[in-house]
């Protein structure tokens, strides 16, 4: 297996605090990688990283062969990479069409084309009928899945996703889960993905990397991540067990 | 022709097309019904109409509040009409000299901000920084005669020029009322484009916009360069119409505001917003002051006044402008973009 995204001792300092310490890890193309981990772990700095939002301190991002580290976000997104916000953020005014239709708009340069590669993002995630609404007036699981397809019209090689399972209810979860497996399976899409719902990552991730202060912990199959000690202590808790 | 038109109407309901043609049919004859008072306040409504677009472009579309607007008229009014005192050079030609000018001017001040994350409120103040700081320099400009004042030779009624912009005020009405309408074609246009959903994505939220890929500062480049050009019509009307100029005047602050009252009142960011705003606002004020002159009273500022509480009754009643309930009322909903 090749690595589409690799990161090689990647660290970023806030101030006194050591955020992200010395983290490396490949992701192979093609699969369902999950980053867990406590609050205040590094996760969402290290997704800033990768995204271009932030600059590392020190280290390498490649990606497809490439360096990315230092891109603005806008030119990491246009290599393939797509990200979601932890704290969702669709364009609040504009309707579900419209906001899918600009991630479309990427890689299309005819507005008619562009509404036809959004269309059927918004079929795959069950958000067609909805396509008239304001973003706003969702509710949060549809905002949570306009965050995905907004990210997917941009056709991205990789797709960050920061904890779209967040408050969501298990049923709810599972459809997320359903829905990200089945375009996984079907266009061989990478997904990184960070997530606190373990019902979620033993069901989606093929690899985890636990973080834990902003130190990689423990990484291999969830099976293997949850029975580790370091992991059970730092995170899960005993009776994860 | 047709399939021109076809692409510009479409999307919108018969109903839309049938308010608009009869819109326009009004105005066209507007000259043979109104008296040469109702035709100059048509100008002015008309000219409000086309600055508030062309400002609606950067603001409305793209979400970058510009509050110096009066640099590009200023300077759409003053290169044409240096050309025209000094060199004889038509208004036109001037046009095509003030165009590239102002867009330059737009751009510098865009990429400054831009480039350096000056955004929000702060751009705001730059941009009034600007149009102060070409107030100041204009009026020690010798070659426009500095705060003299630079003045065009006055019309002469017999004849209308078109190609030198001499003529009657209904010259000057269907020069305008063209204007207007080719503002709001492009508007429509444009934010039909890729780069107008770009812009939409910039004024909801610029990170997510670049999370998505769009190159920000491109876009927001883009958008005030077209609003400055855009703008810079206004000034070369303006300077041919009233043919004397005044660096006080015509980059006076009140001038920048002047053009986004319309925009706030009709709708910021909706297409038939900046034009209704401004029919309202003018329509309503010069029906105040000729009504206070009917009662013989004499407000110096009423107009002002006026405005002001227009203004307060829209931002608390109807915080997104006229015309989208209206346009709800009238069945032709613009799709609130």
């Amino acid at each position: 297996m090749t690595a589409l995204l690799s990161l090689e001792r990647v660290s970023k300092r806030f101030r006194g605090l050591l955020a992200v310490d010395a983290v490396s890890f490949d992701v192979p193309d093609g699969v369902i990688f999950a980053v867990i981990g406590p609050n205040g772990a590094g996760k969402t700095t290290l997704f800033n990283m990768i995204a271009g939002a932030m600059t590392p301190d020190d280290g390498a991002i490649t990606f497809a062969g490439q360096a990315i580290n230092g891109l603005t976000s806008d030119a990491v997104c246009r290599r393939g990479v797509a990200r979601t916000f932890q704290l969702v953020r669709p364009f609040p005014a504009l309707s579900v069409e419209d906001n899918v239709i600009i991630g479309a708009l990427l890689h299309h340069r005819d507005v008619g084309a562009a509404r036809d590669r959004a269309l059927d993002v918004l079929r795959r995630l069950d958000l067609f009928d909805k396509r008239r609404q304001i973003a706003s007036t969702l509710t949060l699981p549809d905002r949570k899945r306009l965050e995905v397809a907004r990210a997917l019209a941009t056709e991205p090689k990789l797709l960050l996703l920061d904890e779209v399972m967040a408050g969501l209810r298990p049923t709810e979860t599972d459809r997320m889960v359903a829905t990200l497996r089945e375009i996984n399976r079907e266009s061989g899409l990478t997904i990184l993905l960070i997530e606190h719902v373990m019902r979620a990552v033993m069901a989606l991730a093929a690899r985890v990397l636990v973080l834990d202060h902003g130190v990689a912990i423990a990484a291999g199959t969830p099976e293997a991540v949850v029975r580790d000690p370091a992991v059970v202590r730092s995170y899960l808790g005993t009776e994860a067990l | 022709m047709a399939a021109m038109i076809a692409r510009l109407t479409d999307g919108l309901s018969r109903r839309a097309i049938g308010l608009l043609a009869a819109l326009l049919a009004v105005l066209l004859a507007a000259p043979w019904i109104a008296n040469d008072y109702l035709l100059t306040v048509l100008i002015v409504i008309l000219y409000l109409a086309y600055t508030g677009q062309a400002w609606n472009i950067m603001m409305g579309f793209a979400g970058q509040l510009s509050l110096g607007h009066a640099i590009y008229a200023g300077l759409g009014a003053y290169i044409p009409a240096v050309l025209f005192t000094r060199l004889g050079i038509g208004p036109w030609v001037g046009l095509l000299a003030a165009i590239p000018a102002a867009a330059a001017c737009g751009a510098i001040i865009g990429f400054l901000a831009f480039r350096f994350g000056v955004a929000g409120v702060y751009f705001a103040i730059l941009t009034i920084a600007f149009a102060e700081f070409a107030r100041i320099g204009f009026d020690h400009l010798t070659i426009v005669n500095a705060s003299a004042g630079l003045f065009l030779p006055v019309a002469q009624l017999s004849h209308n020029d078109l190609w030198r912009l001499r003529g009657s005020p209904t010259m000057f009405y269907y020069v305008i009322l063209t204007a207007t309408v080719f503002a709001l074609i492009l508007s429509r246009l444009l934010l039909r484009s890729r780069m107008g959903y770009f812009w939409l994505a910039i004024r909801e939220d610029e990170q997510a916009a670049r999370a998505a890929g769009v190159d920000t500062f491109r876009y927001k480049m883009y958008a005030v360069m077209i609003s400055a050009a855009v703008t810079s019509f206004a000034g070369v009307f303006y300077a041919f119409f009233y043919n004397n100029l005044f660096p006080e005047q015509v980059f006076n602050i009140s001038r920048s505001i002047e053009m986004i009252l319309g925009p706030i009142i009709g709708g910021i960011g909706t297409l038939f917003g900046p034009i209704l705003g401004a029919f309202v606002l003018t329509g309503l004020a010069e029906s105040v002051t000729s009504a206070l002159a009917a009662f013989g009273i004499d407000l110096p500022g009423a107009k002002q006044i006026f405005y002001g509480l227009c203004l307060l009754l829209v931002v608390v009643a109807l915080p997104e402008g006229i015309w989208p309930s209206l346009a709800r009322r009238l069945g032709v909903g613009e799709r609130k973009r």
